[in-house]
């Protein structure tokens, strides 16, 4: 099923913590909501599971498979959510934790013992953690409790499932594996399904479609290829990627690189280079470079990490192959010229 | 597991806080009680089982224990409507009332027995409409189970309060966004939450309860057989300077005590051994 936000606002006293956002989630994908603390993102997704009230508006709405689940209780939504947290209740075992939402049903709707029995067992071979039924909350991993929250989200077989910075509190070896575990999972039961993320790389490597917030706004929404090569914006090439900003000025119609002082002729431009996207080299044949001295070398990882200051103090950072660096290698003290092989300019303010 | 005596830790002093918290304890605590039982042991098993079950001393444990369970319970379910009013809702007066709920720890019992006497009467404000109504509060057992829960009301908020705090509210949304209603959300995620402070807090009530002489003494009227309470036959008893009586009775009230004291724990303890 599809989820549709039109139009919504949310106020936090004078604070607009969501600034009449729209969005479209298509049947079955896996979208990311990228941004940084503050951009509205986990406000957004509370919104749209119901945990959260907006800004009433006459156009404002919320559409699930096309139909208004506005004044609908979080219950009635049937959204599976997964918190920070993970919000496991302490007092119940995992399989307790995972039963709870077949438990409570009621009347027509009510679950029998076996039915739970039989679909929490199922649940739990589906999250790996069988032969932990018994287990509480306090005894598990922060991992497995993640995995935990996620089947008891999936116990009550919703529509959507809506996780809240899915990854944030594991270290990183952990969040890697639960990443591919949860990307693999996507692709068995096809649910469709919206993560909050501040990690762009979580974002980029787990994500059918990003959407790129800030300050309460959509800055951009696409395919992860689509918005890391083609960002719209400033503000989205610096938050999906370290970027260096340079001057140029506009001779002849072409951008010229300055290194630091662009106070001559023609419009000064800005530049927004990627790390990956710079060349250093000993001498300057085309007059496209600029020189500067190399600082720090870092050779531990998977790209060769090179640190450099201009004439004007101003820190470049430069990544390339290891096999690139052992080709032509620099030491530091070293003065090369700085040779930016591609750019992007964008035609607003922005500062870095 | 296998019984380590010393932990090891960071910071020295096992050995002597262990020390220092036996004998304080020893002091304060345990030698009044043990001269309590020596005082007893003069009389012989006879004269105790007769002093400890005339029909007077057997009226005032079923009232003293009953009154103390039932304003215990009646505690245990308002205290916790108030630590919730108190913990999650912000209104003017909140620091008043948050104030309000001490006043029976610090006011002198007699004290509060009086004011409460005064108000239940047959001529006070309260007891004048139930009169009217053809009901006694003062001095019947009534009386001595509102007194009771008077003074026991504070114990079950103070406890509940900082597990409340605690209690993440996202827990209760998980609890609703997996489709339980409130009444659900409270009986199965809040309710078993916070139940060990709240058997807790209920215990200290009861404990409070059941030795409590000054607030009793004078809204119960003090009537034989009827509204009549341990302690207070305690206190009579050494008036009549029958010192052996007087503990005998003590003694009596503390090993039930403590006996109850411990099956309460013990449940509490089990409980939560049982999920770690």
């Amino acid at each position: 099923m599809s989820i549709e936000v039109i139009n919504i606002t949310k106020r936090f006293g004078h604070f607009t913590a969501i600034d009449n956002v729209s969005l479209k989630i298509p049947d079955g994908e896996l979208v990311a909501l990228l941004g940084p603390s503050g951009s509205g993102k986990t406000t957004l997704l509370r919104i749209i599971a119901g945990l959260e009230e907006f800004e009433p508006g006459h156009d404002a709405d919320i559409l699930f498979h096309g139909q208004s689940v506005v004044g609908n209780r979080v219950a009635e939504r049937r959204v599976g959510f997964v918190f920070q947290h993970y919000a496991l209740f302490r007092h119940q075992s995992v399989f307790e934790n995972i039963a709870f939402g077949l438990r409570v049903r009621r009347g027509k709707n009510r679950v029998s013992r076996a039915a739970i029995r039989e679909r929490v067992t199922e649940l739990i071979h589906l999250i790996q953690l069988d032969g932990l039924e018994k287990r509480y909350p306090d005894q598990l991993s922060g991992g497995q409790r993640q995995r935990v929250a996620l089947a008891r989200a999936l116990a009550i077989e919703p529509k959507f499932l809506l996780l809240d910075e899915p990854f944030g509190a594991l270290d990183a070896r952990v969040r890697q594996n639960l990443r591919r575990w949860l990307r693999r999972l996507h692709d068995e039961i096809k649910l469709t399904s919206l993560f909050v993320t501040h990690d762009q790389e979580e974002a980029l490597e787990l994500a059918d479609r990003v959407i790129v917030m800030n300050q309460g706004r959509i800055e951009q929404e696409g395919t992860p290829v689509d918005v890391f090569h083609h960002p719209k914006n400033a503000f989205v090439m610096d938050f999906l990627g370290n970027v260096n900003l340079f001057h140029g000025r506009v001779v002849a119609g072409q951008i010229v690189f300055d290194s630091a002082h662009a106070t001559r002729e023609g419009e000064e431009v800005p530049l927004f280079v990627r790390p990956h996207e710079i060349e250093l080299s000993a001498d300057n044949p085309d007059d496209t470079g600029f020189p500067a001295t190399i600082r720090r070398v870092q050779l531990a990882g998977a790209f060769a990490k090179i640190e450099l200051v201009d004439g004007s103090g101003k820190e470049i950072y430069v990544e390339m192959s290891h096999e690139k660096f052992r080709r032509r290698p620099f030491d530091v003290e070293d003065s090369v010229f700085v040779v930016p092989t591609q750019s992007v300019v964008f035609h607003e303010d922005y500062v870095i | 597991m296998k019984w380590k005596f010393k932990q090891h830790s960071v910071l020295p002093g096992f050995g002597m806080t262990l020390g220092v918290a036996l004998t304080y304890l020893g002091l304060i605590v345990l030698l009044p009680l043990s001269l309590l039982v020596w005082n007893t042991s003069s009389l012989s098993w006879s004269e105790f089982l007769k002093v400890v079950c005339s029909a007077q001393i057997v009226a005032s444990y079923k009232l003293t224990f009953g009154a103390s369970f039932l304003a215990a319970v009646v505690n245990a379910v308002f205290g916790f409507i108030a630590a919730w009013t108190l913990t999650r809702y912000r209104f003017p007066g909140k620091k008043l009332l948050d104030a309000i709920v001490d006043m029976p720890f610090a006011m002198p019992t007699a004290v509060s027995g009086i004011a409460l006497t005064t108000i239940y009467a047959p001529n006070g404000w309260i007891g004048y409409w139930f009169a009217k109504a053809g009901m006694k509060i003062a001095y019947t057992p009534i009386g001595v189970f509102i007194a009771l829960t008077f003074i026991g009301l504070p114990f079950v908020v103070r406890t509940l309060q900082p597990s409340l705090d605690d209690l993440d509210k996202e827990i209760e949304e998980a609890a609703e966004s997996l489709g339980a209603t409130k009444w659900q959300t409270f009986w199965r995620v809040i309710l078993p939450s916070v139940l060990p402070a709240l058997a807790t807090g209920f215990t200290l009530a009861f404990a409070r309860a059941l030795g409590e002489y000054g607030s009793v003494v004078f809204i119960s009227g003090n009537l034989p057989m009827k509204t009549e309470i341990t302690a207070l036959l305690i206190y009579t008893k050494l008036e009549q300077f029958d010192y052996a009586g007087a503990t005998a009775i003590s003694v009596v009230m503390l090993g039930a005590s403590f006996v109850l004291m411990l099956i309460i724990n013990m449940t509490q303890w089990y409980a939560r051994k049982g999920k770690k």
